[in-house]
């Protein structure tokens, strides 16, 4: 029990910095480009809180490489999560999708951490509900493995092998005043 | 952990907010081809109504489906209460059923709150109106109707009502409308103002967060929502006013009053009108009633309330009525559970 003690002191270290995930997501909205061929009918949807200013930074270096404006939303997957019965209730996000719709787009799903893949899978329940893309796929900035479900992602900014015991956290300037990941220990159980 | 929502005033300014900030998303679904989620699958709600409803059972019929909840509709009439069952009986029989949450409309005040703590049924109790005592969710979607016209609908978010001024006028006695709105919006922070004729002035008045006045006229200008409440016929077993014309001239609202109220605001009513008495046509008409956006409003709003109550494992709501139980004394530390984690 007290093995623990020693490593959750341990300040989370981080192993993406600011300038990094920048040239992480011009790399992805090049493959972005080059996978769809021009990148004509792509669709950007982040997922709240963190995928949508990823989604939106994105979508800013995707105007830089093809001088042309692409949609941008944010699809909020709270009512579609399978651990509802688990938590008291949370707090809802907000569902923005761009004025065209998806219907016959190329969905990109944008997150910051792919985990267990839940989340994901209640990405596409959602947008199922909103309309039938020609394709989805999905980019997601650090890739953490632990995947639970048979999802994968099509752009990863970093593969990031962890343990269950470790802890990764985002923060974006737009919501946490920075740009970092940080690789943490998770404290023990007290 | 209180489960049920049976008034206005149990509600905290958090909770509150909370309720109308997540009827803003609940309200995008409207717009959406597929209106629906499937939040609460496998939950099952029954509308126990007692009383004759329009509005309010179809409203919380539809918030219900658009949640994907199995839902169940009793109405006395052609049930077995018209053969003399008691509440008692009625309820234990959806207990057995297995209802996770009961909507109820009763003619008698407290009947909600009775069917709640009584111990008859686990479900989680949601009152569409009782008696003359209270119809919590028509105040939250009043509440939700003026936050959207007068402070915004994305403006709005994560705010209250504070310093608005809404006028409530006409039977206050008889309006559990009245009486809800009073307790949610004084814990919104709005001061409310009662208009009515002396005697449909409830005996008590004094007591509640709220000014009441005899003199429509002078409070109109000075408000930014001004609430028509129906004369209840149905409830009238006295001569509470010389005559339906003398009514409606002093507390009737007509383009002429209308045209003294200040220019952002809003005409609203709860429905049904009875047009001519309490409100003229024209006014119920024009583009600054909010009637039927209310009614949409509605089912956004028991959208909200029944995911916040039924959606989790516990409800999200805090209520301030209940007393918080800590005895740190007692309090033990949990031995530690395994680090398997989601």
């Amino acid at each position: 029990m007290d093995t623990q003690a020693g490593h959750s002191a341990s300040d989370p270290r981080p192993v993406l910095e600011g300038p990094d995930i920048a040239r992480v997501l011009t790399r992805i909205a090049h493959e972005i480009v080059e996978r769809a061929k021009g990148a004509d009918d792509v669709v950007l949807l982040g997922i709240p809180t963190r995928g949508v200013f990823l989604a939106q930074r994105l979508a800013a270096k995707l105007e830089q490489v093809t001088d042309r404006k692409v949609p941008v939303g944010s699809l909020d997957i709270t009512m579609y999560r399978d651990d509802l019965r688990m938590h008291p209730p949370r707090a809802l996000a907000r569902t923005e999708i761009p004025g065209d719709g998806i219907d016959g787009k190329l969905v990109v799903l944008v997150d910051d951490v792919l985990f267990s893949g839940r989340t994901i899978r209640a990405a596409l329940d959602a947008l199922n509900d909103i309309g039938r893309p020609r394709a989805v796929q999905l980019a997601v900035l650090v890739d953490r493995g632990h995947r639970e479900l048979p999802i994968r992602a099509d752009y990863v900014g970093k593969n990031l092998p962890t343990s269950l015991r470790e802890t990764v956290k985002v923060q974006l300037a737009e919501e946490d005043g920075r740009d970092t990941v940080l690789l943490g220990v998770k404290p023990a159980d007290q | 952990m209180q489960r049920h929502l049976i008034s206005a005033a149990d509600l905290t300014r958090d909770d509150a907010v909370l309720i109308l900030d997540t009827a803003e998303e609940m309200a995008r679904v409207a717009d959406r081809p597929i209106k629906k989620l499937p939040t609460l699958r496998g939950r099952t709600i029954v509308n126990l109504f007692f009383e004759d409803s329009t509005r309010t059972r179809i409203s919380f019929e539809a918030a219900e489906k658009r949640l994907s909840a199995d839902v169940i509709n009793f109405s006395a009439k052609g049930s077995s209460v018209s053969k003399g069952e008691s509440l008692k009986d009625t309820a234990q029989t959806l207990e057995a059923m297995g209802v996770d949450a009961v909507v109820i409309r009763h003619g008698a005040s407290g009947a909600p709150y009775r069917l709640a703590t009584s111990g008859w049924i686990d479900a989680a109790v949601v009152n569409a109106g009782d008696g003359t005592h209270q119809h919590p969710t028509q105040a939250l979607l009043d509440a939700f109707t003026m936050r959207r016209r007068l402070v915004g609908r994305d403006t709005g978010l994560g705010r209250d009502l504070s310093g608005r001024r809404i006028t409530i006028v006409g039977d206050v006695l008889h309006s559990r409308v009245a009486r809800s709105n009073v307790d949610l919006l004084h814990t919104l922070g709005a001061e409310v103002t009662l208009v009515a004729p002396p005697t449909l002035v409830p005996v008590g008045v004094g007591n509640w967060p709220c000014e009441v006045s005899y003199d429509l006229d002078s409070t109109l200008v000075k408000s930014d929502a001004v609430m028509m409440l129906r004369v209840q016929r149905e409830r009238m077993n006295a001569a509470f006013f010389p005559t339906e014309r003398e009514y409606s001239r002093r507390y009737g609202l007509d383009a002429e009053r209308m045209a003294k109220m200040p220019g952002h605001a809003i005409v609203m009513h709860p429905g049904p009108m009875v047009r001519g008495m309490e409100i003229t046509a024209e006014v119920a008409d024009s583009d600054r009633c909010t009637v039927v956006e209310q009614v949409a409003n509605g089912v956004s709003i028991r959208m909200a309330v029944l995911y916040l109550l039924l959606g989790g494992n516990e409800p999200a709501l805090s209520h301030a009525r209940q007393p918080v139980a800590h005895h740190p004394a007692t309090e033990r530390v949990a031995p530690p559970t395994g680090s398997e984690e989601k």
